[in-house]
């Protein structure tokens, strides 16, 4: 049973409704103690950073979703502004972030010499720098949508799974142990995002056939 | 590298969707829901739902039915029509919407960009235009489903939204609406260089290579009503979307590398 974690921010619906497509049981849960009893979470997050943070504080979930994810090695999936609260904080905002994988989210920059729109919107190529079980067989140029201003930065080694570019080369997807995290969107992503999700429930445990 | 996007621009009017030419004389094309799903098939970029009498009708957006709609969308689905309060906004994003575009209320309340841009992100907040030009050429910005004429000029309009917060504008010629006669190239290459922010460009493409010359004139993004609905000469309805290979090969001198 995959939990998805609903603090207010994020597409819950459609992440619910990709996980039911690939055949994965999934529930959402609000309170600390429902967190407590999850097998495995997805942090999904849309919006801003502190709004994020502070949510999740307002609403109890920081200290039982550290209780499972660094104390019980419960697998985690944040996705989007899910994956930069993963880090230390974000130039998007003041609150720091949960801290559990080493790293800042910075800005995107656009100047003369690489001019870039600024928020990073639509479909990209992720080019796979290491194996991992969620980018198992993900399929020929596998492409997924963005939508962020920001992305994480200051990763340690070993961390990052596969990179975009836009303008700045930045971290597509992170992994470590138990913890991953994507920056864009795979309940936006059809196949590819059908896909991703598939390799993470076949690795928490919670695909039934 | 980041892909250019060919996205299909549905108009919701009452329960069905509908195609107009110029802003007018709405024409019946079928269920949302089955249209929705078809383009989902296809493996659409993205799409965006407007629905186009919400504000005339001085009501707020059909929250059931977008929600039904976004059920079937694994793709970013953008929604447009009657938003004038956060809390619609708040509701829409809680539905499952990515983007929500926002016309007559920001151009009458242009504080609403900032709060929005503030609370939920700007990439989730898309500034509207709808463009005529008026009896002496000038390109001017309405509101209103094309009804109210703002005086105001297109690119500066653009340059404020995006001053304000909006992470995306969406551009929409009335004039070429409907017509499949091609974008307005100029408009589009007027705004597109005016900001930095994502512009689609909507209004007139009558053919896949329409599609290319306004992601050429500086859009990031194509949308399309008639061209992805309608199929020959008579217009008989036909939900059509080129194959991911054909948009890259059309899109290959733009796409970054």
């Amino acid at each position: 049973m995959i939990s998805i974690v609903d603090y207010g921010l994020g597409n819950l619906a459609s992440i619910a409704k990709m996980l039911d497509r690939v055949g994965a049981e999934c529930n959402f849960v609000r309170t600390p103690e429902a967190v407590l009893e999850a097998t495995s979470l997805i942090l999904p997050g849309v919006g801003a950073f502190d709004h994020g943070m502070s949510n999740l504080r307002a609403r109890g979930l920081v200290e039982p979703l550290t209780a499972k994810v660094k104390d019980e090695g419960t697998p985690l999936l944040g996705l989007c502004l899910g994956m930069h609260l993963l880090t230390h904080g974000s130039e998007e905002g003041k609150l720091p972030g949960l801290g559990w994988i080493q790293g800042r989210c910075v800005r995107f920059r656009s100047d003369a010499s690489s001019p870039i729109k600024i928020p990073h919107m639509g479909w990209n190529n992720v080019r796979i720098v290491r194996e991992h079980a969620l980018v198992h067989d993900l399929g020929e140029n596998p492409r997924f949508y963005f939508v962020h201003a920001y992305y994480a930065s200051g990763l340690s080694e070993g961390v990052e799974v596969a990179r975009a570019t836009h303008g700045q080369e930045f971290p597509a997807i992170i992994a470590k142990g138990n913890i991953a995290g994507v920056q864009f969107h795979p309940e936006k992503s059809h196949t590819f995002g059908m896909k991703l999700l598939t390799r993470f429930a076949e690795s928490s445990g919670a695909v039934t056939l | 590298m980041l892909q250019k996007r060919a996205i299909p621009c549905l108009l919701l009017k009452g329960s069905g969707f509908v195609k107009t030419v110029r802003f007018r004389n709405p024409v019946y094309l079928g269920d949302p829901i089955n249209i929705v799903r078809l383009f989902n098939d296809k493996e659409a970029d993205e799409l965006i739902v407007l629905d186009i009498t919400a504000t005339i009708e001085r009501r707020a957006p059909q929250y059931q039915a977008i929600a039904t709609l976004t059920s079937e969308c694994f793709m970013p689905l953008c929604y447009g029509g009657g938003v004038q309060t956060i809390e619609q906004m708040r509701k829409l994003f809680s539905l499952g919407i990515e983007k929500v575009s926002v016309n007559t209320a920001f151009v009458q309340n242009p504080e609403l960009i900032t709060e929005a841009a503030e609370l939920f992100g700007s990439q989730a907040v898309v500034g509207s235009i709808d463009v005529k030009r008026d009896w002496l050429g000038r390109n001017r910005a309405f509101i209103a489903s094309g009804r109210k004429n703002t005086g105001l000029d297109p690119t500066a309009l653009a340059r404020d939204f995006e001053r304000r917060g909006a992470g995306e504008i969406l551009l929409n010629s009335v004039d070429r609406d409907g017509t499949m006669t091609g974008y307005d190239v100029d408009l589009i290459r007027d705004v597109a260089t005016a900001v930095s922010v994502p512009v689609i460009a909507c209004g007139g493409a009558g053919s896949d290579k329409d599609l290319a010359v306004a992601i050429d004139a500086g859009a990031s993004a194509a949308a399309a009503g008639s061209l992805f609905v309608y199929q020959g000469p008579h217009r008989a309805v036909l939900i059509n979307y080129p194959s991911g290979q054909e948009l890259r090969q059309l899109f290959a001198d733009s796409d970054e590398p």
